[in-house]
């Protein structure tokens, strides 16, 4: 180093102090410009790209479920309300002692191994602010006893919950059915935008059938959440739009007469009122609690309901398909003078037994009434239920001829009642054999079809809605079961007006002469529910039937003590009242009930009840146009 | 712009109140950046900690002791402080060992040597001590320093560092070794041995990296590819980086950052408050508040420049050099170029221990400047 020795040490070292401390500020300044230049990537360059997740960091979009809409009867009884359900919950971050916590609460509310397994599973998942249930559905014993005790276990909470409810039970549940939680099957049919927070579903009944009515629409709101997910404030709401309430034509008290008419059995009754087709009364018995389904049933509860006794779960009234034996006659005499095969006045002579003419076989066709009703006329046919004039009157009308007639009163189709899944029952036909079976149709099973056997098949709605029909005088309604819809946002009220086709007959008079041998059973004196008919004060049109559960074979005794309960006769009844201008028409069936004319005191309840709510002394039906 | 700022610098001397801040040891330019600093400081505190005016009110508490402190130490004599340094030296290396066998654990590190009367961190103390021992070791040395001086100086460096790296405390270790360096780097080292021990360093990191935690490796790692673990160690940085940048140029706006008050910047008070700043402030408040850091650190290079002998260059110009290494090591890792390590903002992050200690040194800065105008008048 040549120059040191020009300069003294000391300021050689200044000189070379100064060089450097310039260096050193000339880094600085480079270095924090780098930082300045980071910045700016983030700042400027990527902005947006940050802004939006600094966003999404803050906002969160929740869903606000809709009320479920209400249902009621036609009298405004809530038949489905949404009811608060009590739940213990527990915020853990307010918990000082978990294990003390659990272990006092089940001290006072019972707490399964399965809800202590569930909730810490829980725990381990949500952050500590957010409620964690530990028991559902307390009952208010529990809630009382817990709220006594809330002090001693800060963090705990009963939270209410709406969910559904139905406070008659068992005696709506094939009308209304019941929601559920909504399921992957659910998922692929709903719009799910809208079901956003919704838990539950219509899965069967009318909750089903209406579920887009009853649902409403889903409500959004945008909160502003914190870092641990807490919602800090509502930042814009649109408010869920409840859904609709149901008024339904059902009346929950004629409902119970029917249920409670059925007694030991099983069965079903369907009341609609002729002119408009309001379903009054909707039974099928038994039903089950639908209430059970709302939570989510165990396995043993739906075994139990399954494979009970009668299967609760069926709902016979619709998917219950019967013979409907001889209830049937009078349609089927309907037919016959109708298309002239049978003079009105015109009688036969019953031996107890038909031979089809022609046959060689010489098979016997018997009556019920193995020594015969002797001379019969249409009127006697119906009253005392003679099967040989209906094989004759069959005979002569041909399986065709009858099936065109008869489907006018919607046997073999559906009736389009407001439920789903509806059986379409069987109104045979030589064409229907050919395509369903492949063989010809024999002339002996045209005189069983006579008498509603054999083929011959009926829903109990369907037996109401063509009773209906008879009772109107040929008015072909549509049954429904509701009546008006409640829209609550506007407050407006929505109608569906009747739907109807008519049944033109070749003589008007002709009702009245179903009508006149329909009231003979009822009131006559060998009418086969003469016994109801006893001290009524209005007069009821009907006709009895029953319907073999299998077939008795030729000449043999039929034993109602050694036949097994199960393999009893159907017995079904069909009617309406007053006689003179009807406002309800009623179908009984009852599996294994033996003999409809023990059915017939149900119709006649029904009707006699729905009067004196309904009618007022004064007959002002609502003879819609 | 230069003879400007030079005469600036020169004429604040005149008048009265000049001389009597003289008298008091103060730089006044000095002071008044760091005035301003530390209100931007509580400024933003204010904000970071969802307004809550007790945690502002306990920092300034903190503020005005490290005042004191700063107060205090401007009046001991350069010489004094030259004296001291070797004692004070040998002192915080014993500490440094006390500490590793019986310190209180902290936050899974044995940082803490508990006095009964107050909590020590005596690793903090070491940040002036190991400069002021550079210096010291190295004003006397032939300029420029020998081989062997280099060598003891390295040793002098790297005693301490280790000391603290072992508790484990990565930030401050390096801080230290910052500050010791910079003293043989401003001591007149020779280029060519400056960027041959840059290079063994660099060689040397694989190495490191053997020696360092499992928690310190994850911190690195996690700086190249945060997303590789966002809600663990990422998150951090994910979250500081996107307060940042949603900033943008202007700024969210004084108290209306929602990544700072939502909660979603973690250890916003403290390490993480810039990224508070810049969410607020956008990259307009960032380029005013860094230019303010600058001018101090120009500031401190100047005193350094203008000391009366070669041990107030060189404790000056390390100081201030251990300043700016404060301030980019923190906003280089909040801004997510730099690993995480507990480097806090220098005066603005919320706490007490290296508050005092920046502010010792900055009393030393004035100790140095006045000295000299002192001797020389």
């Amino acid at each position: 180093m040549p120059y040191r020795s020009h300069y003294s040490d000391h300021s050689f070292q200044a000189s070379v102090f100064k060089f450097r401390a310039i260096v050193a500020a000339l880094i600085c300044l480079l270095m924090l410009a780098g930082l300045l230049f980071r910045l700016a990537w983030l700042q400027i360059v990527d902005y947006k790209h940050f802004a939006d997740l600094s966003e999404n960091n803050r906002i969160r979009l929740m869903e606000l479920p809709p009320t479920r809409g209400l249902i009621y009867d036609r009298n405004g009884v809530i038949l489905a309300e949404n009811k608060p359900t009590f739940h213990l919950e527990i915020t853990p971050e307010q918990v000082d002692d978990m294990e003390a916590t659990l272990e006092g609460l089940s001290e006072i509310v019972s707490i399964s191994d399965t809800e202590l397994e569930r909730f810490r599973e829980q725990l381990r998942v949500h952050r500590s602010f957010q409620q964690i249930s530990l028991r559902t559905r307390l009952d208010e014993q529990e809630v009382a006893r817990l709220a006594a005790n809330r002090h001693r276990f800060p963090g705990m909470d009963i939270n209410a919950r709406l969910s559904r409810y139905y406070p008659q039970g068992e005696l709506t549940s094939h009308v209304l059915g019941y929601v559920g939680r909504i399921n992957q099957k659910d998922l692929s049919v709903i719009d799910e935008g809208n079901y956003r927070g919704t838990t539950h579903i219509g899965k069967t009944g009318l909750e089903k059938y209406y579920e887009a009515e009853l649902h409403g629409k889903v409500g959004r709101q945008k909160v502003e959440v914190n870092a641990q997910g807490r919602v800090l404030r509502v930042i814009e709401k649109v408010a869920p739009e409840a859904g609709n309430d149901l008024t339904l034509n059902l009346d929950i008290e004629l409902q119970r007469i029917a249920e409670q008419g059925l007694g030991e059995f099983a069965g079903s009754v369907i009341a609609i009122e002729p002119h408009n087709g309001a379903v009054v009364v909707f039974v099928s018995k038994p039903g089950f609690d639908p209430n059970m389904f709302v939570h989510g049933i165990s396995h043993k509860d739906y075994d139990a309901l399954q494979h009970g006794m009668y299967k609760p779960l069926f709902n016979r009234a619709l998917f219950g398909q019967y013979p409907p034996g001889s209830t049937f006659k009078p349609f089927v005499a309907l037919a016959g003078i109708e298309q002239r095969r049978f003079g009105v006045k015109e009688s036969i002579f019953c031996k107890g037994h038909y031979l089809l003419p022609g046959d060689e076989t010489e098979r016997k066709y018997r009556d019920w009434k193995k020594e015969g009703h002797g001379v019969v006329d249409l009127e006697e046919s119906v009253e005392q239920s003679c099967d040989v004039y209906y094989y004759e009157l069959s005979y002569r009308m041909g399986i065709d001829s009858m099936h065109d007639f008869l489907a006018q009163f919607g046997f073999g189709k559906k009736s389009g009642i407001d439920l789903l899944g509806e059986r379409r029952g069987l109104l045979p036909s030589t064409d229907w054999k050919k395509r369903v079976h492949g063989k010809v149709w024999y002339p002996g099973e045209t005189l069983i079809a006579g008498i509603g056997q054999g083929y011959m098949l009926a829903t109990p709605v369907q037996l109401a809605v063509a009773t209906a029909a008879l009772a109107s005088r040929g008015e072909m309604i549509v049954p429904r079961l509701l009546k008006e819809v409640h829209v609550p946002k506007d407050d407006t009220i929505r109608e569906r007006e009747p739907s109807r086709t008519m049944i033109k007959l070749r003589r008007e008079k002709h009702w009245d002469v179903i009508f006149d041998s329909m009231i003979e059973v009822v009131h006559g004196p060998w009418g086969t529910a003469r016994a109801t008919g006893w001290g009524m004060k209005f007069k009821m049109a009907g006709k009895t039937g029953t319907a073999q559960v299998f077939g008795i074979a030729q000449d043999e005794e039929y034993d109602e003590e050694t036949v097994a309960k199960k393999l009893r006769d159907h017995g079904l009844f069909v009617g309406f009242g007053p006689a003179e201008d009807p406002v309800l028409a009623v179908a009984v069936v009852a599996d294994n009930g033996e003999h409809g004319s023990k059915m017939a005191p149900i119709a006649r309840d029904v009707i006699k009840r729905y009067m004196e709510k309904y009618t007022s002394g004064s007959s002002t039906v609502s003879k819609a146009k | 712009m230069i003879s400007t700022s030079t005469q600036f610098f020169e004429s604040d001397y005149q008048g009265r109140t000049s001389r009597f801040l003289r008298f008091l040891h103060i730089d006044p330019i000095l002071l008044a950046s760091l005035l301003l600093l530390m209100a931007a400081g509580l400024g933003i505190l204010y904000s970071a900690s969802d307004g809550s005016i007790e945690l502002v009110q306990r920092q300034v508490i903190r503020l005005s002791i490290a005042f004191a402190v700063m107060f205090i130490v401007a009046q001991i004599p350069q010489h004094t402080l030259y004296l001291w340094a070797p004692w004070f030296f040998a002192f915080g290396i014993i500490l440094l060992v006390l500490v590793l066998v019986a310190g209180d654990v902290g936050k899974g590190a044995q940082r803490w040597l508990n006095l009964y009367v107050i909590r020590f961190q005596p690793s903090e103390m070491m940040k002036l001590v190991t400069p002021m021992m550079l210096a010291w070791y190295l004003c006397e040395k032939p300029f420029p320093p020998k081989v062997s001086s280099l060598f003891i100086s390295l040793m002098l460096v790297i005693v301490p560092t280790m000391l603290i790296a072992k508790q484990p405390d990565l930030g401050t270790s390096l801080l230290v070794a910052a500050a010791g360096i910079f003293v043989v780097f401003f001591g007149g080292v020779s280029w060519r041995v400056l960027f041959g021990s840059i290079f063994t360093m660099l060689a040397l990191i694989p190495v490191l990296w053997q020696f360092m935690h499992d928690y310190q490796k994850q911190r690195v790692l996690t700086l190249f590819d945060p997303q590789s673990d966002p809600l663990g160690s990422g998150y951090h940085i994910i979250q500081s980086i996107i307060a940042i940048g949603s900033g943008g140029i202007y700024g969210k706006g004084w108290l209306n950052g929602t990544q700072s008050q939502l909660d979603f910047i973690p250890e916003r008070t403290t390490d993480f408050i810039f990224a508070v700043f810049a969410e607020e402030f956008g990259i307009m408040g960032a380029m005013v508040l860094l230019t303010l850091y600058a001018f101090i650190i120009i500031r401190g290079l100047y005193i350094a420049a203008n000391a009366q002998d070669s041990f107030g260059r060189l404790l000056a110009g390390s100081l201030s050099m251990t300043f700016f290494v404060y301030l980019f090591v923190n906003v280089g890792m909040v801004s997510g170029i730099l690993p995480v390590v507990g480097v806090p903002l220098p005066l603005v992050s919320y706490g007490g221990t290296s508050m005092v200690t920046l502010m010792a040194g900055f009393g030393m800065l004035m100790s140095i400047s006045t000295n000299r105008r002192l001797i020389s008048k």
